[in-house]
């Protein structure tokens, strides 16, 4: 999923600068799941706003709504008339979500409420970790499953470097060392002979190093009619 | 391609090739370069390892702290008459800088090159600085060979003229883990063309002959020329933070203790007891014992099979290398022809 955190309130309240009316957009995905903008974060956010500004002196409308996606058209066709009312709309989308209202609104100013951080998992009760970059030429196959690209500090295709210790990485003793979780995931596989092979160096077209990314899948698009 | 007569089959034709092909005991050094721009600080180190060395490493902004680049420094070091070895890391440029830098590195004569991934930048004077780690060192060291061999380019391009002859170093951690992948990597250092390569630090002399033992069995001590890594103790304080602090380096207790009994005369004294000169003389002592165990662990070292040389690593106390060298009875230093210059 991809993960997010929220901004601190006082750079949401900077954010929504001297708007009357002010919209906060949860989306019920993955900023749900990760409980940083879902529609309990955006009535808490539309709350914190409301009294934040009272408190100065200058209280402003804030109430919230929350939709299925913020990235699908559709779902945001559903909150039209509100974003139309609205002064602005603080999404609380990730900044995909951010993007699409953007889009989607082009006559409202849209800011974000939130940080998107990465694509991960809750590795545990209120812990999220990175797990994909998106680097578009997947590797789990060589590695067994485990992402140097994402969970490597230096993104290494030939690693470990020498500062892996004790399992952690030497940048920070609470970062797993991506390559001793390799090491030892292909060594219980009986499978280390594929660390013996020389990765060459990798083809970043196909991560944002190539450019903004886009997909074209001829078999899905709606193609108009020949008259 | 251009035929270089001189050369008589060396990869490079550098002093360090050319010392180790002969089956000399190789001794390279190890310089900083200022964080400034002033030359005379190179001028003045250079002067220090200037023939108690075969070829001095030039750190690449090691510790991810800005300094004057290595093919800078390197450059002045080759007008000093001393050989340089160049440090490239991965953290700084993509293949494109890298390729260049390489170019114009052979140009202005240097002719050995050490292939390093890079300390990450969290360690340095600017943490929030974007990384690059397009290729990691494996892969350079490839990159680096094909360009000395096949004159051809990271993407597959053959070039025309002079191509860049470098005598190719990787570096090993042989005490980091996974320890058991260790001779591995090496072996896939090795197999990417590494023609030399330098240990980090070594202090636990069995722990190293084990290490080496794997790397006999490869065969690798047969495909590259191993020299490695020694650095002389300043304090028992410095010992401990190294054992305690650095990852891939073991010091044994009993290093620490000799450190530590160095400074014994003044041991039961407190901080504020100890007068400016108890303090010189103390530090002097450890200095002192610190060389000397730096010259214990070359002996050993020697004895070991497959250790083709020392890398001594004493970066801002250049002035240890004349003791060490001279105390190991490394000195002189054999004379080899002097590389053949561009044309």
């Amino acid at each position: 999923m991809i993960v997010a955190e929220q901004k601190p309130l006082n750079e949401q309240k900077t954010l929504i600068g001297g708007a009357d009316n002010v919209l906060v957009v949860g989306c019920g995905t993955c900023v749900t799941v990760c409980f940083a903008g879902g529609s309990r974060e955006a009535a808490i956010t539309s709350a914190s706003l409301r009294m934040a500004t009272k408190l100065d002196g200058n209280g402003r409308n804030v109430s919230d709504v929350t939709v299925q996606r913020q990235c699908e058209w559709e779902y945001l066709d559903q909150i039209a008339d509100q974003v139309k009312e609205t002064d602005i709309v603080l999404s609380l989308g990730c900044g995909i979500g951010v993007q699409a209202i953007a889009e989607h609104f082009p006559d409202t100013w849209v800011v974000p409420g939130l940080n998107t951080t990465f694509l991960g998992l809750p590795s545990e009760q209120g812990v999220w970790t990175e797990r994909c970059a998106a680097c578009g030429d997947c590797v789990l196959g060589l590695t067994g499953g485990i992402c140097p690209i994402a969970r490597c500090s230096k993104s290494l295709l030939n690693g470990p470097c020498g500062g892996s210790e004790d399992g952690h990485c030497e940048i920070d003793p609470d970062t797993d060392c991506a390559w001793q979780l390799i090491y030892d995931r292909l060594n219980s596989k009986n499978k280390l002979d594929l660390l013996l092979e020389l990765q060459p160096p990798k083809d970043w077209r196909t991560s944002r190093d190539g450019g903004p990314r886009k997909i074209i899948r001829e078999d899905l698009r709606l193609v108009p009619e020949e008259e | 391609m251009t035929e270089y007569p001189s050369n008589n089959g060396y990869l490079s034709g550098s002093t360090l090739e050319k010392v180790l092909r002969a089956g000399h005991f190789a001794v390279t050094g190890e310089l900083g370069p200022p964080q400034s721009a002033d030359p005379d600080v190179i001028k003045e180190k250079a002067a220090l390892l200037q023939s108690y060395i075969d070829a001095v490493n030039i750190t690449d902004n090691q510790t991810a702290i800005v300094r004057m680049s290595s093919i800078g420094a390197g450059t002045i070091v080759v007008q000093e008459g001393l050989e340089p070895v160049i440090q490239m890391t991965c953290r700084d440029r993509n293949r494109l800088a890298i390729q260049s830098d390489l170019l114009g590195a052979y140009a202005l004569g240097m002719r050995n090159l050490l292939c390093l991934t890079g300390d990450h930048q969290t360690f340095g004077n600017h943490p929030d600085a974007k990384n690059v780690f397009d290729i990691d060192s494996v892969q350079l060291v490839s990159l680096v060979s094909a360009m000395r061999d096949e004159c051809i380019f990271q993407c597959g391009d053959k070039f025309k003229g002079i191509e860049p002859r470098f005598f190719v170093g990787a570096a090993a951690a042989p005490f980091a883990d996974p320890i058991d992948f260790r001779p591995y990597r090496l072996a896939k250092k090795v197999k990417a063309g590494a023609d030399f390569i330098q240990t980090q630090l070594v202090y636990d002399i069995p722990a190293f002959e084990r290490y080496m033992e794997k790397v006999r069995d490869l065969g690798l001590h047969k495909q590259t020329y191993i020299l490695a890594g020694v650095g002389p103790l300043k304090s028992p304080g410095m010992a401990r933070y190294m054992k305690n602090n650095v990852p891939g380096i073991l010091v044994p207790d009993e290093i620490i203790k000799r450190m530590t009994d160095a400074g014994s005369s003044w041991a039961g004294k407190s901080k504020d007891e100890l007068t400016k000169e108890d303090k010189k003389a103390r530090a002097s002592a450890w200095k002192e014992t610190g060389i000397q165990i730096c010259i214990d662990l070359i002996q050993q070292l020697r004895n070991i099979e497959g250790v083709s040389g020392v890398h001594i690593m004493a970066i801002e106390w250049e002035e240890a290398v004349k003791p060490i060298v001279e105390g190991a009875g490394l000195y002189p230093r054999p004379v080899v022809e002097q590389p053949a210059a561009v044309t």
